[in-house]
């Protein structure tokens, strides 16, 4: 199955109709009429014909799951990865701390220093997935596109807090260097076409 | 009586309850399977080949799990009942003829244990104490499910059983004898002989009541597992349960049988066409169990018993009447 089958619901195409449903009768004749309807409609053939029918045309939408997976959408938020700059190679985070501050389920914790640069880079940064709620503030609010969601989203844990650390989440070097970070087109991305809607900042009130 | 006919007999029963026991356990594969088909999954598939080891997986569960008996139940009767279903299902099949007489080794074997001059009523009767087994069983769990699903099967119980004789009563007529073999040789000239042709409306009424005797879907109102849990198997564990399953299941193979060789011919002539004839009928019946559960909703006890008495019993009583009447002219 392809991801544009999977996505494509065809909402609001198809044929509603109201099912014709027929007053209940009061009567007794009614009732018997009703009765005699029933037996000698077939209706029941009509039901024994419809699964007889997909047991023929053997169309089987079971997905064996650990050796068959659906498709999942790039807006997919799973467990958090930390992406790496192009030019440099270096890890984008800056250390703002944005993502710790809006973290509605406070499971961001993260340490800043000064390195011998002066610049600021990250020390200890850990999330506690057990608390983490998926929602996608993290990677929204992040200036440099740093943090952003994976598509990683079977987890096994021994304890309720299971932790990954700045390093866990961090594009491998190889990878980066192999050209093959995906980048992210999910929550906070910049959409295409972002260059010309940027306007100017009016300058007089 | 002389020992081998005891030897005989005993291989026969040992050979039946095996065969039977296994093809319960089949059964139940083929019904996960078939019920999967038609409702576009794939059905058991992860152990052994397409899924068929899986009755080796649920009979090892079955054996070792570990067997409960709640407290505030009746002991004795709660550990008897279930045995009672799966012991009347294969006492019932003492009186059907398998297979057409076939030689082996220069002997010839008679496929039924005992030829019994009364052999339908035996098979019905022996039928009919097989729900004392949820009948029993769900009183004595000390569980409101297991007590109305125990009520349910005394009301479908009298319900049913009434349409059973009374529709099986115009062949009896028209064959002269109760015994299944009789039956069989009645009908032995071909197709055009088989009393379904005579006797259509004795056939779908023994049909309907089958559904009612082995409790399969439109009738599944004893176990209904959407509205009672389990019934009268909510509270029993492991083995005592799977005796409750393996008679439910060789009680659906029964009746396939006898349905097959009171209506549908049953063996013919007795050639090994017949014999494989007589396979395929009861296949189709026992087929048609899996078919109606995926296809058809199930009805209320109230409309089960209002069709029992106020619609399938005097067309059975009317039948018998125009059957008598026109045998005597």
């Amino acid at each position: 199955m392809s991801l544009e089958q999977f996505k494509d619901r065809n909402v609001g195409e198809q044929n509603y109709y109201q099912v014709d449903i027929a007053d209940y009768p009061t009567t007794g004749w009614g009732k018997f009429k009703r009765a005699v309807d029933r037996t000698f409609k077939g209706e029941l053939f009509v039901g024994l014909w419809v699964v007889m029918r997909e047991m023929i045309k053997f169309d089987i939408h079971t997905v064996q799951y650990p050796k068959e997976k659906l498709p999942i959408g790039p807006r997919y938020r799973a467990v958090h990865e930390m992406l790496r700059l192009w030019e440099s190679d270096t890890e984008r985070c800056i250390g703002c701390g944005l993502c710790e501050k809006i973290c509605i389920s406070d499971c961001i914790r993260m340490d800043t220093r000064y390195d011998e640069n002066s610049r600021k880079e990250v020390g200890e940064y850990s999330i506690n997935l057990g608390r983490c709620i998926f929602c996608g503030y993290c990677a929204e609010v992040c200036p440099e596109l740093a943090i952003v969601h994976g598509p990683r989203y079977e987890n096994t844990s021994e304890q309720r807090a299971h932790y990954v650390t700045f390093e866990d989440m961090l594009t491998p070097i190889d990878v980066m260097k192999a050209g093959a970070q995906k980048e992210y087109p999910g929550f906070g991305a910049i959409t295409p076409h972002e260059d010309e809607r940027v306007q100017k900042t009016p300058l007089a009130y | 009586m002389d020992t081998a006919f005891i030897i005989e007999t005993i291989i026969k029963i040992v050979v039946i309850l095996l065969v039977f026991s296994a093809l319960a356990g089949f059964g139940t594969y083929f019904e996960r399977k078939v019920l999967a088909f038609m409702q576009r999954r794939l059905g058991p598939m992860h152990v052994g080949p397409y899924g068929l080891l899986q009755i080796a997986a649920d009979g090892v569960k079955l054996f070792t799990k570990e067997d409960i008996v709640p407290a505030g139940v009746v002991g004795p009767i709660f550990k008897i009942a279930p045995v009672i279903t799966a012991a009347t299902a294969f006492m019932a099949a003492a009186a059907i003829p398998f297979l057409p007489e076939f030689t082996l080794f220069g002997y010839t074997v008679h496929p039924i244990v005992a030829d019994i001059n009364v052999g339908i009523l035996y098979i019905l009767g022996v039928m009919a104490i097989g729900l004392y087994g949820p009948l029993l069983g769900g009183m004595a769990s000390n569980n409101k499910y297991s007590l109305i699903s125990a009520a349910r099967g005394a009301a479908v119980f009298i319900s049913y059983e009434v349409v059973t004789g009374l529709s099986l009563l115009a062949p009896m007529m028209m064959v002269g004898s109760l015994s299944l073999i009789d039956f069989n040789n009645y009908q032995a000239g071909g197709i055009g002989e088989w009393i379904i042709w005579s006797q259509p409306v004795a056939f779908i009424l023994f049909w309907i009541a089958a559904f009612a005797e082995t409790g399969r879907t439109p009738f599944h109102l004893i176990a209904n597992d959407h509205e009672i849990i389990d019934g009268f198997g909510t509270e029993y564990s492991g083995m005592r349960w799977g005796l409750f399953f393996i008679g439910e299941y060789a009680n659906m193979f029964f009746i396939s049988f006898v349905m097959a060789i009171i209506f549908l011919g049953g063996f013919g002539d007795g050639t090994v066409l017949g014999a494989f004839a007589l396979l395929g009928k009861v296949a189709f019946f026992f087929f048609f169990f899996l078919w109606t559960r995926a296809a058809w909703p199930d009805v209320r006890p109230d409309q089960l018993m209002w069709l029992c008495w106020k619609v399938l019993m005097p067309i059975a009583v009317l039948n018998i009447v125009i059957t008598g009447i026109v045998m005597m002219f």
